[in-house]
């Protein structure tokens, strides 16, 4: 690995490096850039360092101090966040979707959230690009959308959950299919396909999963590009509307890195915590937020989910967890609520699913180990859900500390009246499908959440907005944000293929202005 | 005897193709857990057990998941980070906040401590808790049914579902690189998967488990 020193002032000094950071260093250093990423968690090696065990991989996720409150205050955790080299991709469910055209101009065509200044067309090529750098595994023909060309690689076979799902879905009436997977179901260099040992959210340990850790980053490497492990950013320095580098804590101390750029991507969190911790005199309000909308419209995406029990055996444990997925294309139908969702195949183990039989149905005791010896006979479908943008939800500083001395940050949500609405829809629908499959003992989960987003939103003008379409940021024109923070709005699939397509095109318009001198 | 699974021990795949060397050394790390207080005292750890107890009462016949261990261990470890829910403290200080509420509530309702309540009367207490119902000044930084739902569960059910016993007990295939599985489907399973017993005394099903390896 190529490494610079804190003197050289590098092009593009990255903040995190997952789907947005990781993807972005890859393709900046493949055009020449010189590159700097740094990420506050380590660079495991999975073959070596990675245990088949929910509770040793918890080192996989951002444990680091955080409050949360608000009317439902969030769960914090490995659903939504990541402290490792490929971030949180690095124990993603491999759910690979494109959002819906129509969700990109959500405001002016379906009337809720806030347009994005980036057009769906354009999105669909960066798209196929990130599909193909994954190399995901998907169907023929998907069964939504605007025509898109076969997946690189094939369908997976299906596990007994994700046949559940079709069954469930024929009965209905509504169309399914295979879920597009980053996960190899065929050699790819390195990567032997998939064994479905069915431990994908706690990190891949044979290396089929298609992440950043084993994508972009190696590209990243061979193009020359310094990944900086074990290194916690804590504040851009800026002198002027100029940044200038970051200090980042390393082996026990405090360094600056020079840098031309500075493009933060450490999550909807991390983000805007950086930006906030980061004011200065003539920013008092923290960096690239004269709007004063960083750390506004924090959005989380709804994943509740219906549970039942077959009389077969089911062993959901096998494989991806999500095999198989009907997107629910609901406001085609009439609704009384704005937002899309889809529900997808699942298979939680065995700490996940007490989990959600004490905390759906408050079960202890003997009741709760005996109905956890149904272990192999379950069933479940989980939404993956829009929330709509709310300013009252939002990430500010709490006064507290963490162990490097920096403030923490302050997670504050609550559902809105038409989250619940899409929510309870839901949940109607899965438990339809699961009456119609036989499944007994049906039950809801009514409180969970997954992915986040906004807190650095991107839009049209500097007064709407944090970036703009380019995700450089308005007030500091060398200050970037790349990564789900930029979302005005979340649509109702999983975020992580949309904020690799919007980090392609980034690199890209990047490269379109250093050739013009604008950078 | 596991009579859903008879004859199943996960911990048979160890040396297989089933578990690779970080899977054992955490596994390994976790059965070797100290069976004493580090983290609580011993006053806080009998009530810890105690709980322990009544939210998953482990059956007679094999060694129990030493739940309360694995607690201490993980507060000592990770008490001070992670989440917290307002208006709760740290993991660490919240449960050492609980059981001292929780004790108190016993000895104001039954005049003893709660590890010397009968089953049925500690049941009640924890099902007041879970209900929110106890109130008071010991409950003021840790709402009974917040910390109830929110870490009590939470953290009594990760050591005991993320303990081998209990991966026998319902049947998980556990630990599973580099081998993985081959049969997905309906109502089929691996040779290296536990089969079920279809009645009582099932023979078949306990001779397979034997053979899990």
């Amino acid at each position: 690995m190529r490494e610079y020193s804190l003197d050289d002032e590098v092009d593009f000094l990255i903040i995190g490096t997952g789907a947005g950071g990781g993807t972005l260093a890859g393709r900046l250093a493949e055009m020449g850039f010189s590159v700097v990423a740094l990420d506050a968690g380590a660079y495991f090696r999975p073959l070596d360092d990675f245990a088949s065990d929910e509770t040793e991989q918890e080192k996989l996720y951002w444990n680091d101090r955080r409050i949360v409150d608000g009317g439902t205050p969030l769960q914090m955790g490995g659903k939504n966040s990541g402290k490792a080299v490929g971030g949180s991709m690095v124990h993603f469910a491999m759910v690979s979707l494109r959002f819906r055209p129509e969700w990109f101009r959500s405001r002016s065509v379906l009337g809720y959230g806030a347009d994005w200044p980036l057009d769906w067309r354009e999105m669909w090529r960066y798209y196929r690009e990130a599909e193909l750098a994954l190399a995901i595994s998907g169907p023929v023909t998907y069964p939504w959308g605007p025509k898109r060309p076969r997946y690189p690689y094939r369908a997976h076979e299906i596990n007994s959950a994700g046949r559940l799902l079709a069954l469930g879905a024929e009965a209905l009436g509504y169309q399914w299919t295979e879920t597009p997977l980053a996960t190899v179901s065929a050699p790819r260099g390195k990567s032997p396909p998939c064994v479905y040992r069915g431990f994908c959210r706690f990190g891949c340990s044979t290396n089929a999963k298609q992440s950043t850790l084993n994508t972009w980053i190696p590209r990243a490497l061979a193009a020359g590009a310094e990944i900086r492990d074990l290194a916690m950013a804590g504040r851009i320095e800026v002198k002027g509307d100029r940044a200038t580098g970051v200090h980042f804590h390393r082996e026990g101390a405090w360094h600056f890195q020079r840098a031309r750029n500075v493009v933060v991507a450490g999550y909807a969190v991390e983000t805007p915590r950086l930006l906030l911790n980061s004011a200065t005199s003539r920013h008092p309000h923290g960096l690239a937020n004269r709007s004063g909308l960083v750390g506004k419209y924090f959005m989380t995406q709804s994943n509740q989910a219906v549970f039942g029990r077959m009389r077969d055996e089911v062993r959901w444990y096998k494989g991806p967890p999500s095999f198989t997925i009907t997107e629910h294309w609901n406001y085609d139908d009439r609704k009384d609520f704005f937002g899309g969702y889809c529900w997808m195949a699942q298979g939680p183990l065995p700490i996940e699913w007490g989990f959600i039989q004490t905390g759906a149905r408050g079960l202890w005791g003997e009741a709760l180990r005996q109905d956890m010896l149904n272990y192999n006979h379950q069933v479940g479908l989980k939404m993956v859900g829009e929330t709509l943008p709310d300013a009252a939800n939002t990430v500010t500083l709490a006064d507290e500390v963490d162990q490097y001395g920096l403030r923490i940050p302050r997670i504050t949500f609550s559902w809105g009246e038409n989250d619940r609405k899409l929510i309870g829809h839901a949940i109607s629908e899965m438990t339809r499908s699961l009456e119609a499959i036989g499944a007994e003992d049906i039950f809801p989960q009514r409180e969970d959440a997954n992915h986040l987003a906004g807190t650095a939103r991107m839009g049209f003008t500097p007064e709407d907005s944090v970036v703009d379409a380019d995700c450089r940021s308005w007030d500091i024109p060398n200050l970037w944000v790349c990564d789900g923070s930029v979302f005005p709005t979340t649509g109702g699939v999983n975020p992580s293929l949309t904020i690799q397509a919007i980090a392609l095109r980034t690199a890209d318009r990047i490269k379109a202005m250093a050739g013009r001198g604008e950078l | 005897m596991n009579r859903r699974f008879p004859g199943y021990d996960v911990l048979t795949k160890r040396t297989g193709p089933s578990w690779n060397e970080a899977t054992r050394q955490a596994v390994d790390l976790r059965l070797a857990v100290p069976r004493e207080p580090r983290f609580f005292s011993m006053a806080e750890w009998a009530v810890l057990d105690r709980v322990s107890q009544r939210i998953i009462p482990q059956p007679p016949g094999r060694p129990p998941v030493p739940i309360a261990a694995l607690i201490d261990a993980k507060m000592l470890r990770m008490g001070a980070a992670g989440t917290r829910i307002e208006p709760m403290p740290w993991d660490g200080d919240a449960w050492k906040l609980a059981l001292a509420a929780l004790e108190a509530e016993a000895v104001m309702r039954h005049g003893q401590g709660f590890a010397a309540l009968d089953d049925r009367t500690a049941d009640a207490l924890l099902t007041a808790m879970q209900k929110g119902e106890p109130a008071g000044a010991p409950w003021q930084r840790v709402p009974p049914g917040l910390f109830f739902a929110k870490r009590l569960l939470p953290d009594i059910v990760e050591a005991y579902y993320g303990h081998p016993t209990a991966w026998s007990e319902i049947g998980f295939g556990g630990p599973a690189s580099p081998r993985g599985y081959v049969r997905l489907d309906t109502n089929r399973h691996d040779p290296w998967e536990a089969a079920e017993a279809k009645s009582e005394g099932d023979l078949k099903a306990y001779r397979h488990n034997r053979h899990v390896a």
